[in-house]
């Protein structure tokens, strides 16, 4: 696990000084987290990095994980999809065994936090415990909010907005609320087994066990397999760039296997690259986060030409490995890439296609787009700016007014 | 007259969202007249902070949404060169930008949306504002300081001071004209911060200072 000092190379002094600055402004202060699950999924592999991190500042920042069985899980995966824009069939007897089940962990939590920092819609009805105990409650929510159905919507603004705050990560995603609302991006962990630094040997080790040729240009999608992710029109876009330079294309990346629309489009995908020697579809298996890292540090170009994206984390993850990236207007990205400056973002498949043949052909370009990209992560998007952002939310619930002298 | 030393400051955005959006220019000059002050300051310093190493004349996210999402670049080229350092606060900031619109809107052009997943989200800040473990005394320490701080700090003495607090001129230039450096201020205070990078400022008032040492 990383050490809070870890990443003073990384950010130098000044961005760690603040943060102990901050987190000593909350000394005396508990801070509870409570979501759905310890291990699995985003929202524990970020809580799993920032607690020991929180910690280590002298934040009392503690976890809690809500117990539920089969039948409430299967109730927020509708949830979920039906925050997704998903059309579900959500009856009212799910609403209220879903209620039943928040009630009964209320019940049974010790509310030890001052601050209780409630995760995701699975545990939100946690929050009709507060008349009761009063605290600073907080909603974070790390789901697409972009097209919410109205009907679940509703029902879950009853709870929200019994909150002090709501914390999103995409202006986008801001809802008619009568609570503040708080934007926090995701981010990266620049020392985790997918973005920390690799040498070369690693690199090419890699890349070598794939079949993919150093030498020659390497163009790179790395996503699962999902028609979201448009990995036929990323085939179609390399056909036209293969014409004019002599490039390879790899499109690496997982999917659950009990997932039949992954396993699908992957069948396509494979269709599609048949016959072509320099078409790499490779399915990862989870927990390949160094072959991700290696493939994205050993590419030339990367793309990321999704349909529909939430943030879009890859893209983070590639502009830091200082790659020139061509990636879609969608979701969170244009958050990331300001267009020719740190990246491009393009609108169609033929814009795609002919930005990667200029990329391809204007190195000295696509190096600047890099670093100009690397250099826009390391200020807003590694997991130091989430922890800063989180310190201020919490010291914010303590104070009014737009300037606050600490 | 202050002559005491010189005590650095950082400071923090929180980053609010207001759930007030536009799609057209007519929404956009709804949304600038409605929105607090904090808002403002955000859209035409965000720029300036998140992408500091890219540009020096970084465009405020006012004329980058028209240029960009609605296409009108004109209009976008007009809110871009507002001279924000001209403005004394944001009150000004915000009728200039009205004035730019309606003088626009009254021209009859025809209508103009923004395509959808590109309106322009009405953002605001909160600023934290806390002391460092830095202090000068003299014009050397203040140099070597200056050399080492964040950018946040930089940020904060040149930026926030004069703008967003409403000070005539920057905390730094403030300082020097009370420790009796009244030239060394005088050529500070010429400096236009928007048009550079902060790391280009810092290296540029380094240079300027070190003549006075």
């Amino acid at each position: 696990m990383s050490e809070i000092k870890d990443y003073l190379p990384i950010v130098g002094p000044g961005v760690i000084d603040e943060l102990y600055l901050l987190a000593e402004k909350l000394k005396g202060k508990i801070v509870q987290n409570i979501n759905s699950t310890a291990v699995g999924g985003g929202v524990a592999e970020i809580l799993t990095r920032m607690i020991p991190l929180l910690r280590q500042l002298g934040v009392d920042a503690r976890w809690d994980v809500i117990k539920g069985n089969e039948k409430f899980f299967s109730i927020t995966k509708k949830i979920h999809n039906a925050l997704h824009g998903r059309d579900e069939e959500i009856t009212s007897q799910d609403l209220e065994y879903f209620l039943e089940v928040n009630h009964k962990n209320a019940q049974e939590i010790d509310f030890s936090g001052d601050i209780v920092f409630i995760h995701d819609p699975q545990p939100v009805a946690l929050v009709d415990k507060k008349k009761e105990i009063g605290k600073k409650w907080v909603w974070r929510c790390h789901v697409d909010f972009t097209e919410p159905q109205t009907k679940i919507m509703n029902f879950l603004k009853l709870y929200i907005e019994k909150y002090d705050c709501a914390v999103f990560s995409a202006p986008v995603f801001a809802r008619d609320l009568t609570i503040p609302q708080v934007l926090i991006p995701p981010s990266i962990d620049p020392l985790s087994e997918k973005n920390k630094e690799l040498p070369q040997e690693i690199i090419d080790s890699i890349l070598e066990k794939f079949g993919i040729e150093k030498k020659r240009p390497i163009v790179t999608q790395i996503s699962r397999f999902d028609y979201l992710k448009d990995p036929l029109g990323v085939i179609e876009v390399y056909r036209k760039v293969k014409k004019y330079v002599d490039c390879q294309l790899v499109l690496a990346g997982g999917g659950a296997t009990d997932d039949p629309e992954g396993m699908k489009v992957l069948e396509e995908v494979k269709s599609a690259a048949a016959g072509d020697p320099d078409i790499h579809v490779i399915f990862l298996p989870p927990a390949s986060d160094l072959e991700i890292n290696a493939l994205q540090r050993g590419s030339t170009v990367i793309l990321q030409k999704s349909l529909k994206e939430g943030f879009g984390l890859t893209v983070a993850e590639a502009l830091w490995k200082a790659k020139p990236v061509i990636a879609s207007a969608v979701g969170g990205i244009p958050l990331q890439i300001t267009h020719k400056y740190s990246g491009i973002l393009t609108y169609t498949l033929e814009g795609t296609a002919y930005y990667l043949k200029q990329l391809l052909n204007e190195p000295e370009y696509a190096k600047k787009l890099g670093l100009n990209g690397r250099e826009h992560i390391k200020n807003n998007f590694l997991i130091t700016r989430h922890l800063r952002d989180y310190l201020l939310l919490f010291l914010s619930l303590y104070y009014e007014g737009d300037i606050i002298y600490l | 007259m202050n002559s005491g030393p010189f005590y650095f400051y950082t400071r923090c955005h929180l980053v609010r969202m207001l759930s007030l959006k536009a799609t057209t220019p007519e929404e956009l000059l709804e949304g600038i007249k409605k929105a607090p002050l904090s808002s403002i300051y955000y859209h035409t310093h965000r720029f300036l902070q998140q992408h500091h190493y890219l540009s020096p004349e970084p465009p405020n996210d006012f004329a980058f949404w028209l240029s960009n999402a609605l296409n009108l670049k004109e209009l976008g080229e007009a809110f871009a060169s507002v001279d924000t350092v001209r403005f004394k606060n944001i009150e000004e900031l915000r009728s200039k930008f009205i004035s730019i619109l309606s003088a626009y809107l009254s021209s009859g052009r025809p209508p103009v949306y923004a395509p959808r997943g590109m309106e322009f989200h009405f953002l605001a800040c909160t600023t934290f504002i806390l002391p460092t473990r830095y202090v000068a005394h003299n014009l050397k320490e203040f140099l070597e300081i200056i050399s080492k701080i964040s950018i946040d700090s930089l940020y904060f003495h040149i930026f926030e001071a004069k703008m967003r607090l409403e000070k005539e001129e920057n905390d730094f230039t403030y300082w020097l004209r009370g420790v009796g450096e009244e030239k060394l201020a005088e050529e500070l205070s010429r400096l236009d911060p928007y048009t550079m990078t902060l790391e280009g400022l810092r290296q540029k008032i380094i240079s300027i200072v070190k003549k006075y040492v």
